[in-house]
């Protein structure tokens, strides 16, 4: 027993003078961006798409000169999914990187995980993809240094609960939604809400957990039901299966989703022919002429050979957005970066053009896009209030 | 009523392929006692052999599926010799231990090659997209292909335990190991022989899977490899029709608890039947139960 | 023979800890540990508990429980929802000894029925709950479901980590030492014999499946105060994995092992950051090299002995008095 103790003492008290003695030494011709992503783990494929995006950013950037004469490095940190990687990377990299802001991590969960971390440090952290509701604002008001540049699941929810009953004029809605993810969940909300206030009736609401493929017995329940429309709030990889096998059961309603629907696995997953009377919301269309989205997908094709998804427009934007605000930035510290990027207006990125609202959220319209055969075929920018 | 033949047609679907993984733990923890955990990564391998058989190899299915379980069964005797074997008289949580980490070692090898996203088979065309309609239930071609080519693999499997030597080999050496020994069956061919069963069948699974979902990735096989261990134990571990019941039951449950709007407890229930299986009758639906000898 | 000598003997492990606590502290105030190095800290004591107390139940009492994750997210919970409606010391005290509770609560009534079976059977059994308890996590108000509980004060530091690792290290040492725990490790060596012998078998199972479990809750606790969040899929069956791994490496049967292991392991994946998909390749390879040429572990059942460093010690004071 004392033995175990003594030896653990002096491993301790070894490890913790070497560990301090490591710290790496701070190049000053180069800004550093903290990249703290899933690149590993359950939710691996949203982290590794936000990355293809910031890297091509960062690339293109560097390409041009950098910012006020420095390059921009990336310091990339894998969190493996877990929340509490996440925290222990922002804080690795807010102290021993000193980066002057760190991008990611893609979910919400996470993001929210590295909000106390920034706000003590005083090092901005933003996310392309952490669309829960109170990621950037609670009870206490706005986190200080927390930013995103996606909606938030209210927008969406709302955004598409309007479209159904307006544009399309349908009335009666199933909800199959993950509720396994706070996304699809705080979309579920959002939709039903609206809806209902605004005259429509949710049939029936059911739910899955991410990495299900069988949904015949949830479909096979709802098909007794009198209903006009199916909202799917949740990622590609199971709303695939679920329009391929509502399509195979002969429901030939209308199905809704958000920007979870915009990869290009969707089609291969749910099939050309499952694809038609699809609608989603997303940030941009791949149909929009504006120069600066056929830019981005030409680059991005010529750099990964395959068409961008959702993430990977994201994550592009993520990273011109940050690095936009270092170089208005007064000071090359957290905080002034900070202040910058809380004063961005009229940013035009590939998601959008958008300016940071008090809340921290980019105010920006949502464009819904229709599927006709698993291609886009038309969209249209919807005007919120 | 309608609605409910549907449901019963979907479970059959599903419990179809949770019995094919299931025979494979059955006969192997009937013979050697060791819940193999890679065998659901097995499962995983035969769908990505069949999805590069038919996007690369551009193969019909019937070679893919051919392909699949071979490799499968190869993959199956490499680690029985690899890992298991040395550990044949080591503590049984040794051995269990090593399978775990088989099962790591598969999945993340694999993810490691072909990235963690999902893949999706290619689209099905002729035949195989068809679709029976009765009234309001549908039941597609690709359903009555899986149920088919189960019916058919578990036909086989019967006929080789019950009719050919090995069988009666493998029957022996499940029953008492010394003992067969002492008769003369080579054990550790026999014990292979089983994995290489086993796996094929789960290869066939994993093809039969990627075909009806569509959708395959490197952690496909946790799930259903822990339900078709709960369908092996709830049918009675050790024997091949209780396998085959006890995964068409979990099929069943599974889609009913989904189709009653619970699916959120989906796996909690089909994990609560087991431990009450095992507190209750842990010897299962089919088995009888033994004392336990010095 | 002087008796303060004899004193300084008897608390030497005392001094020692006290002195360990002081030099770490002084290096976190003087910012020397910065708090990266303090998330590191964090991780390996919770660790630390985590390992120490499945191994009882795993390495000493041969029981193969793969619900230890389980426990810890009762633990992490409980100390969650209380700290976020009464943020003070208190309030996490009460997190801290609620969650461990409430573990040991779920430990006994699930270990009660489950521990008659044996081997591998308990294994599945035992994972089958800590995915039962998963998905009520996921399906309950109180947990926010899938979202998780954010915003969870910090109140976990290096003072209560190190309290609460050492309190379970001793309690658990000390456990083993008894009558009690020699009844749980002849029940791991053979249990038909230990029931011949008169031992109440599931009694002792029970007893360390239940302390096992209580130790697991106190470091789910200490997580969610530490890490300011938790969610369901954080307690996945990988998680129990990891555990396992610890103890397994560090060998079954020996404390020592299982800390020094801890603290190896969070070296390993320090460094491994950068191949974050190698990882759990190699974790996998480790598991079974062990088990397949040294399935004792690094330690075997034997704890480290550090006779050189005690002769040291008592060498010393007696010059002192030759002096």
């Amino acid at each position: 027993m004392k033995k175990t103790l003594l030896i653990l003492t002096a491993i301790m008290v070894v490890m913790a003078v070497f560990a301090s003695c490591s710290q790496p030494k701070s190049n000053s011709d180069t800004i550093k961006i903290g990249v703290n992503y899933e690149l590993s783990g359950g939710v691996a494929t949203y982290g590794q798409s936000s990355v293809e995006g910031i890297e091509l950013a960062v690339e293109e950037i560097n390409k041009a000169g950098g910012v006020n004469g420095k390059l921009i490095e990336i310091v990339k940190y894998d969190n493996k999914s877990e929340e509490a990687e996440a925290t222990t990377l922002a804080t690795r990299l807010m102290t021993q990187d000193k980066v002057v802001a760190v991008l990611g991590p893609a979910t919400s969960g996470a993001f929210k995980a590295t909000i106390p971390v920034a706000t003590q440090h005083k090092v901005p952290v933003a996310s392309g993809s952490a669309t829960a509701d109170d990621v950037t604002v609670d009870s206490n008001g706005v986190k200080e240094y927390a930013f995103r540049i996606c909606f938030n699941d209210s927008y969406q929810g709302t955004g598409m609960a309007n479209y159904a009953l307006n544009n399309l004029g349908l009335k009666k809605a199933v909800i199959i939604m993950d509720s396994s993810s706070d996304y699809g969940k705080g979309l579920a909300e959002n939709f039903k809400k609206t809806f209902e206030a605004n005259g429509g009736t949710v049939v029936a609401q059911e739910a899955y957990v991410e990495g299900d493929t069988d949904f015949n017995a949830i479909l096979t329940s709802i098909k007794g039901k009198d209903f006009d429309v199916i909202f799917i709030p949740g990622y590609y990889e199971e709303a695939g299966l679920i329009i391929k096998q509502a399509r195979d059961q002969g429901i030939d309603v209308p199905i809704l989703g958000a920007d979870g629907f915009d990869s290009p696995d969707l089609k291969s997953l749910a099939g050309a022919e499952a694809l038609n009377n699809v609608y989603f919301s997303n940030h941009y269309s791949s149909l929009d002429q504006d120069p600066v989205v056929q830019d981005f997908i030409k680059l991005f094709k010529s750099k990964y050979n395959k068409q961008p998804d959702a993430f990977n427009a994201l994550g592009y934007d993520l990273a011109k957005f940050v690095i936009d605000g270092i170089s208005r930035a007064e000071k090359l510290t957290g905080e002034a970066v900070k202040d910058a990027l809380a004063a961005t207006k009229n940013f035009n990125g590939v998601t959008g053009s958008f300016s940071v609202d008090e809340n921290h959220n980019p105010v920006k319209a949502l464009v819904v896009i229709q599927l006709k055969d698993g291609e886009q075929y038309s969209s249209e920018r919807l005007s919120m209030d | 009523m309608e609605q409910l033949i549907q449901q019963v047609v979907n479970g059959i679907s599903l419990g179809s392929i949770y019995a094919l993984i299931a025979l494979g733990y059955t006969m192997v923890y009937g013979i050697i006692k060791l819940i193999n955990f890679a065998h659901g990564d097995i499962y995983m391998l035969g769908a990505y052999i069949g999805y590069f058989c038919m996007t690369t190899l551009h193969l019909g299915f019937l070679p893919s599926l051919l392909i699949a379980m071979v490799l499968c069964t190869l993959v199956g005797i490499t680690i029985e010799k690899i890992a298991y074997k040395p550990l044949r008289n080591a503590a049984r949580i040794a051995v269990l231990i090593t399978a775990i980490g088989v099962s790591l070692f598969i999945e993340y090898g694999t993810m490691f090659f072909v990235g963690a996203g999902v893949r999706s088979y290619p689209a099905m065309t002729g035949l195989m997209v068809q679709k029976i309609s009765l009234g309001s239930t549908v039941i597609t071609m690709q359903q009555i292909l899986i149920v088919a080519v189960t019916v058919v693999l578990m036909t086989i499997l019967q006929f080789i335990v019950k009719k050919t030597r090995i069988g009666k080999a493998m029957r022996a050496v499940s029953l008492d190991n010394d003992a067969a020994q002492l008769m003369g069956i080579n054990v550790d061919t026999t014990i292979s022989f089983t994995f290489a069963l086993g796996s094929a069948l789960a290869g066939a699974a994993g093809i039969l899977v990627g075909v009806y979902y569509n959708s395959i990735n490197p952690l496909m096989g946790i799930m259903p490899g822990l339900k078709a261990f709960v369908a092996a134990v709830l049918g009675g571990i050790g024997i091949i029709p209780g396998a085959m019941i006890g995964g068409y039951l979990i099929g069943i449950v599974e889609v009913f608890v989904s189709g009653y709007g619970y699916s959120m407890y989906r796996d909690a229930v089909v994990f609560a039947i087991l431990i009450l299986i095992l507190i209750i009758k842990p010897a299962g639906i089919m088995g009888r139960n033994t004392r336990e000898k010095v | 023979m002087n008796k303060w000598t004899a004193l300084a003997q008897k608390m030497s492990k005392w001094i020692i800890l006290a002195l360990t606590f002081i030099i770490i502290q002084l290096l976190i105030q003087v910012n020397i540990i910065n708090d990266y190095l303090q998330a590191t800290l964090a991780t390996i004591c919770i660790n630390i508990i985590l390992a120490v107390s499945l191994n009882l139940i795993t390495g000493f009492t041969g029981q193969f429980s793969l619900g230890h994750a389980g426990f810890m997210s009762i633990g992490a919970y409980t100390c969650a929802i209380i700290l976020l409606r009464m943020p003070t010391t208190w309030g996490f005290l009460a997190g801290i000894f609620g969650g461990a509770l409430l573990a040991a609560v779920v430990g006994f009534l699930v270990g009660l029925p489950t521990l008659r079976l044996r081997g591998d059977y308990l294994a599945i059994a035992t994972l089958g709950m800590s995915e039962i308890i998963r998905i009520l996590f996921l399906n309950m108000e109180i947990t926010n479901g899938a979202a998780g509980l954010s915003g969870i004060p910090r109140f976990t530091n290096w003072f209560y980590l190190f309290v609460f690792m050492i309190g379970t290290i001793i309690v658990i040492t000390n456990f083993l030492k008894s009558s009690h725990g020699r009844a749980c490790i002849s029940i791991r060596e053979d249990e038909i014999a230990a029931e011949a012998m008169g031992i109440n078998t599931t009694r002792y199972k029970v007893t360390a499946f239940t302390i096992g479990a209580f130790c697991a809750g106190i470091a789910g606790a200490l997580y969610a105060a530490y890490f300011y969040f938790v969610k369901p899929s954080t307690f996945g069956f990988l998680k129990s994995i990891d555990v396992l791994v610890i103890v397994v490496l560090g060998g079954m049967g020996s404390i020592s092992g299982s800390i020094l292991s801890a603290i190896l392991l969070a070296l390993i994946s320090t460094i491994l950051q950068d191949f974050s998909e190698l990882r759990m390749i190699l974790y996998a390879l480790m598991l079974i090299i062990i088990m397949l040429f040294r399935p004792q572990g690094l330690m075997g059942s034997k704890e480290v002995s550090l006779k050189i460093f005690k002769n040291l010690l008592s060498y010393m004071p007696s010059r002192k008095e030759g002096q």
